[in-house]
């Protein structure tokens, strides 16, 4: 059997070069006992049901870990105490013990109106932070009276095109209070500006204003492909938020560093892994370029990841990627501060694993996610509503979501101790596999002189779009099993395809939002308005940091399609190449 | 002229010859995992496919579908906005008499958006979790009968 080649491998490594924490004695008993097992376990003729067993990642699953897999980990080394470097056990000391994770489900549709609706109806049944999820139309910087936004107004997230809106949206919402994510990149600076200074109109001081933009630029041509600038203006755009956050925003995370997308594009775990890595490399050595001590800024960087059904594989990721990070931001970056080490992240889980067929198996998926984001530590988590793969979630099932948060955290008793998984031979052993298998990418992305570079090679894209289609392929050759969509096909019941779904009557949704911004423009004094756009172009063309101008052409109601229209024509706008 | 190689493949897939395909990326979502998986499966099983990439109007549809001669247009969308552009694409497609091209397509569709859309002449809509086979299937079925209603 191959695998039992491993285990030999791994006795002969030991034998020369001792590492671990096990003697050498137990050891080589422990080998001589796994032997006889699989001599015994071939005699008595078990076999497998599979030829191999492999994560996403393709990484080989062995039948049973034993301490061999793990013999050469130095406990302290690799895995430590929570809180403490390299993290691998959680960036807490006590995790869940003294916070629950925040439970911020990602909402948005319709009008600003309807979407504040939707944030209190959640905060109101238990949820402890907001993220907004905005419609293309704001996601790529257009008002809704563009011609491009037909159709698209209020249908995929909610529409936000000024000031006013974004006024709207948060009324009667606490913003010193609740934190505040914002899916948005390109238009970052703009919308973290309408996001202040709304906070700043009602009282709240800079340093209660919490939560994230995510303005993770690279990762967007990658996956997500909401990009707007090329790479290089996009890079800047993302970093001059990172700067003027950390000047006056304590408590903002000006960035969320992204794998979701990546994964959800067609990433296996381990690429999601090392190219979210690598963008925060990128990140991390463009702040440092222009001055910035790395404990100076590293504290406030977030990331986010995906949860997927894999659980063991997930988890691994999570802990793989603190240990990581901090090893990067120790060895490579120079950082001082525990808290610059730390990898901090949101954990939504996956959409792409969700299916329209029996939809409502995908309450149970969903929950396997969630609990491997909760496994893995993440700070907050995102738990999908089950009929993301046919619409955005009605009420019902944006509160199913919400409560299976809730159950893990309250009922299942899984937040009772720190990283419950850690010690599992098979979780520390798959925890070291992925890191390894992430280095390589990571090397080979510094060996094309970074992420910036690499993506502008296409090499990223090219690896994920591969991966997709294995996948997609793995499922229509039935190597992957799907349930009740490749395999145990039944009968589909009337109430499984005809759930009640979320409509949205965009015609009247886009009507409102223009009448919105007709009012806002007939109300504003013009003149100042082409004064700060004005001075918006002459600071992006001497290359100066745009997050102040931007911010003066805000609070002047200047809107969101103007403000990133000065950007388009200073920029330029990217094209990505076709690769399929 | 095909190679003696693909002629074989052809052959083995029933093509007799090589159909084209435009898939497109329509409305402004950036979705476009599903969109490439398709247009990767059609040219591994023999058609020639143009894909457009991402963000695509109405009007640069059916321009393409038309400027690259296809006998079949395979739309993406998953920004919600079928309801919107879809119809345009058909519209337009009238307008500059081309409606002997049919449409199929797919993404996030909720069921009764299925419904309307195939009432005003979508040939067929995939929804998430339908076969590549039978997406190849139904769209070597709609280029066989265009070219036969073209002879």
């Amino acid at each position: 059997m191959k695998s039992f080649k491993l285990y030999l491998t791994v006795v002969i490594f030991i034998k020369g070069r001792y590492l671990g924490d096990y003697s050498e004695d137990f050891i080589q008993a422990l080998a001589r006992a796994l032997k006889e097992w699989h001599d015994e376990m071939v005699r008595a003729g078990y076999k497998d049901r599979l030829n191999m067993f492999l994560t996403d990642s393709g990484i080989e699953i062995k039948t049973v870990y034993t301490p061999l897999d793990i013999a050469s980990t130095s406990y302290f080394e690799k895995i430590g105490l929570p809180g403490q470097y390299p993290f691998t056990r959680g960036i807490h000391y006590n995790m869940y013990r003294g916070k629950i994770w925040t439970i911020r489900q990602f909402s948005g549709f319709g009008t600003p109106e309807d979407t504040n609706k939707r944030l209190k109806y959640l905060v109101e049944h238990g949820e402890t932070g907001l993220s907004i999820a905005f419609d293309e139309v704001t996601l790529l910087g257009l008002d809704p009276d563009h011609p491009l936004a037909i159709g698209e107004v209020g249908v995929e997230g909610v529409s936000v095109a000024s000031l006013w809106d974004m006024d709207v949206l948060f009324k009667d919402i606490d913003m010193g209070k609740i934190t505040t994510n914002m899916t948005i990149n390109p238009p970052a600076p703009v919308m973290l500006s309408f996001y202040v200074a709304v906070a700043r109109s009602r009282g709240v001081p800079d340093h209660m204003i919490g939560g994230t933009t995510q303005n993770d630029q690279l990762k967007e041509f990658i996956g997500q492909k909401t990009y707007v600038f090329p790479p290089r203006p996009a890079l800047k755009i993302g970093v001059d938020v990172i700067e003027w956050s950390i000047k006056n925003l304590p408590k903002w995370n000006p960035i969320s560093i992204s794998g979701y997308h990546i994964y959800e594009a067609g990433a296996t775990p381990v690429q999601e892994l090392a190219f979210t890595l690598a963008d925060g490399i990128e990140y991390v050595r463009e702040m440092i370029r222009r001055g910035y001590d790395v404990d100076s800024f590293a504290p406030r960087l977030s990331f986010f990841f995906v949860a997927g059904i894999n659980i063991f594989e997930h988890v691994a990721k999570f802990r793989a990627a603190r240990r990581m990070w901090a090893k990067i931001m120790r060895d490579w970056f120079g950082a001082k501060k525990a808290r610059s080490m730390w990898l901090r992240f949101h954990a939504q889980t996956s959409g792409v694993e969700l299916r329209a067929i029996e939809p409502y198996n995908n309450i149970i998926r969903v929950t396997l996610q969630a609990l491997a984001a909760i496994l893995g530590g993440a700070q907050s988590l995102h738990t999908n509503a089950f009929d993301e793969a046919l619409a955005l979630p009605t009420e019902f099932s944006a509160k199913l979501a919400l409560r299976t948060q809730q159950i893990i955290a309250y009922e299942s008793g899984v937040a009772d101790t720190v990283d419950p998984l850690a010690g599992s031979y098979y979780i520390e052993w798959l925890t070291d596999k992925i890191e390894e298998e992430a280095w390589k990418i990571i090397d080979r992305i510094e060996n094309m002189g970074g992420m910036l570079e690499a993506i502008e090679k296409g090499y990223p894209q090219r690896e994920i779009t591969e991966s997709a289609y294995r996948r997609q392929r793995e499922i229509e050759e039935m190597r992957r099993i799907i349930v009740g969509v490749n395999a145990f096909k039944g009968e589909i019941l009337e109430n499984e395809v005809k759930i009640p779904l979320l409509e949205i009557d965009e015609p009247s949704v886009r009507a409102h939002q223009i009448a919105r911004l007709r009012k806002l423009k007939s109300s504003r004094d013009q003149a100042k308005v082409n004064t700060t756009l004005t001075e918006l172009e002459r600071a992006s063309s001497r290359g100066e940091n745009i997050v102040p101008y931007i911010y003066n052409a805000a609070i002047s109601l200047a809107t969101l399609g103007e403000i990133m229209g000065v950007l388009r024509n200073v920029y330029g706008e990217w094209s990505e190449p076709i690769i399929y | 002229m095909e190679t003696r190689e693909e002629v074989q493949i052809l052959g083995a897939i029933g093509l007799r010859r090589r159909y084209r395909v435009l898939v497109a990326k329509l409305g402004l979502d950036g979705h476009d995992r599903g969109a490439k998986i398709v247009a990767r499966a059609l040219k591994d099983a023999g058609f020639e496919v143009i894909y457009t990439g991402i963000k695509q109007t109405p009007e640069m549809v059916v321009r393409s579908a038309i400027q690259e001669d296809v006998d079949v247009i395979g739309i993406s969308i998953l920004s919600g906005a079928h309801m919107a552009l879809v119809p345009e694409v058909l519209r337009l497609l009238k307008e500059y008499k081309a409606d002997d091209i049919p449409v199929v397509v797919g993404g996030i569709i909720p069921w009764d958006d299925a419904i309307k859309l195939k009432s005003m002449g979508v040939s067929e809509v995939f929804f998430p979790d339908t076969p590549l086979s039978h997406i190849i299937e139904k769209i070597k079925e709609l280029a066989e009968k265009r070219r036969k209603g073209l002879e």
